[in-house]
């Protein structure tokens, strides 16, 4: 049987598995050898697994996701060569659901970037067009669904590197409400904010992956119980379906023009599938999001990356001086650009005479953040924006200027600040590349966006298949 | 709001980290441009409002108190760079 793994869903790759006609293994060699394919010019993978364990649809996980006997690095030189002698929550649940693990995939170093070029071990390149990045933190992920190297993957979400790079590559990402999916064993960025979600083709594939890996872990305190059991999307129409169209969110600088007219598509589909579709107000929170953002995440990550200083794993340099010569060596010789410019940002926004300033008042404004999307979700089931400002840009374009590069999640980081479920799916095209329409619900209603998710991928009839590989 | 090369070099030392020279002025331009982005949250005023540490509200969380399996001496020991018998072994501090 030929396995065309650029169209193939995860759901139909389980009803062949089902029904007989293939075996996991057959499945699993299927996709290697798109990997051997394409891998050397897209970067997605930083390693490969040749075992075959489970009877289920494989998958790929970011290399931030501890896997028991693999090589685990968050695309950072400090865990070169690091196999958790663990496997991480998500890592356990995926084994016990049968899905052989494909692979690690590349990401930005420490999940800290919207391009994965912060990888110290290469780019990703976007399987629409190879001048250009997938986005980011999460790019490996992104790309290997995008260019049928794995039916499905797991990406971590912090301020929008499930979001976005789903949006760059043209496929369906979920952020999960803060809390559903467990964060044991994922290597810490900012812990208030982490979260693992599901990479896919389909909305439904996206459920079926949510539902495998949710719910309450006793090695997770911040974990709960999902209220509702997680529904597959069956229904094509909105009806009774309230959209908000936050103007903020909408009319941001720096969206582009195709981006815009892309959503104002979907909204006129949502309209004939019998949404209810308004304009709302979210005044604040895209005003001084990023902000709020860029302060709280990098304070938590200073504080998470302090574990890495050459005793217990990953790399020792300096070891011939003292112990403080060891950790600073180590750390300068570990660490990237963008995770020393995080640790340095957090450790002053968090150092005396600052602390209140900085720190405490992002806090606050994260207060804001979230009354004022608790008010607008009363009002709307779901909120709709573009995921990111821009298509996938050129590799290169933002490096230089870390603040350009942060804007790339200006529109994905809100909602995310207040804790709330975010999917992003493609619903059409802007000069040739794939534009993100990113739907946010209210906390635990991840069904409602799926509903609404699957209505309209139904509707745009977008084709996840890169035109250059098609 | 623009930081000095002094405080560079202070944060680098708390944060235990090395930087060469070029690093120090790469870092001071660009931590500058960023402490000015940020330092847009000072404009609202937000006495009264009560601070936001996690997303959800939980609180006291428990777990009942029994033996669970756990790493044994050597796994935990596996990935270190260095050890000595069941010891993390380091330089002299």
């Amino acid at each position: 049987m030929t396995i065309d793994t650029l169209r193939l869903t995860a759901e139909e790759a389980a009803g062949l598995l089902e029904r007989g006609e293939l075996s996991a293994a057959e499945l699993h060699a299927a996709y290697r050898a798109a990997i051997e394919e394409r891998n050397g010019e897209l970067n997605a993978y930083l390693t490969l697994v040749e075992r075959v364990e489970g009877a289920g649809v494989p998958i790929a996980l970011k290399d931030v996701i501890s896997t028991r006997g693999v090589e685990t690095t968050a695309g950072s030189k400090i865990l070169a060569g690091y196999r958790p002698v663990f496997d991480s929550t998500v890592a356990a649940r995926c084994r016990a659901a049968g899905f052989p693990l494909l692979g690690k995939t590349n990401m930005d170093e420490f999940a800290m970037g919207s391009s994965t070029e912060n990888s110290a071990y290469g780019p990703t390149r976007n399987p629409w067009d190879t001048t250009r990045v997938p986005g980011g933190s999460s790019g490996g992920s992104a790309a290997a669904v995008s260019a049928g190297l794995a039916p499905w993957a797991l990406g971590s979400d912090t301020g929008g590197s499930v979001k976005q790079p789903a949006a760059l590559c043209g496929i369906v990402g979920l952020r999960p409400t803060y809390g559903t999916v467990s964060r044991y064993g994922i290597v810490a960025f900012a812990s208030s904010l982490d979260q693992v979600g599901p990479m896919t083709k389909t909305v439904r594939d996206c459920a079926l992956l949510y539902r495998a890996i949710a719910g309450r872990d006793p090695r997770d305190s911040t974990t709960v119980d999902l209220p509702e059991p997680v529904e597959l999307p069956e229904r094509d129409d909105l009806r009774g379906v309230r959209i908000g169209v936050p103007r903020e969110l909408n009319e941001a600088e720096g969206i582009e023009p195709g981006v815009s007219a892309a959503v104002s598509r979907a909204l006129d589909l949502a309209r004939e599938l019998g949404a209810e579709v308004a304009a709302c107000e979210l005044p604040r929170s895209v005003e001084y999001g990023l902000a709020c953002y860029y302060l709280i995440a990098p304070s938590e990550a200073s504080s998470n990356l302090a574990r890495y200083d050459g005793v217990r794993f990953g790399l020792r340099a300096g070891g011939d001086g003292d112990a403080r010569r060891m950790y600073e060596q180590t750390r300068r010789e570990g660490f990237g650009d963008e995770p020393k410019r995080r640790i340095m940002l957090g450790t002053y926004a968090l150092s005396a005479g600052y602390y209140e300033a900085y720190y405490g008042q992002a806090q606050k404004v994260r207060t804001l953040i979230r009354q004022e999307f608790a008010a607008a979700l009363e009002r709307f089931d779901v909120l709709v924006s573009p995921t990111s400002p821009t298509v996938a840009f050129p590799l290169g374009a933002k490096t230089a200027n870390p603040l350009a590069m942060y804007l790339s999640d200006v529109l994905a980081i809100p909602p995310n600040m207040a804790g709330l479920p975010g999917l992003s799916i493609p619903c059409g095209l802007s000069e040739g590349l794939p534009v993100g329409l990113q739907l946010v619900g209210a906390q635990f209603a991840e069904n409602v966006l799926f509903r609404v998710g699957h209505a309209l991928e139904r509707a745009v009839g977008f084709d996840v298949v890169p035109r250059r590989l098609a | 709001m623009a930081i000095s090369r002094g405080e560079v070099l202070h944060v680098a030392r708390l944060a235990r980290l090395e930087l060469s020279d070029a690093e120090v002025e790469r870092f001071r331009e660009q931590l500058s441009a960023i402490l000015e982005a940020v330092g847009k949250v000072a404009e609202l005023d937000l006495s009264g409002v009560e601070p936001t540490a996690h997303p959800l509200e939980l609180s006291n969380v428990w777990a009942e108190d029994e033996p669970q399996p756990s790493l044994d001496a050597g796994e935990a020991l596996a990935s270190a760079p260095d050890r000595e018998g069941h010891f993390f072994r380091v330089p002299p501090a």
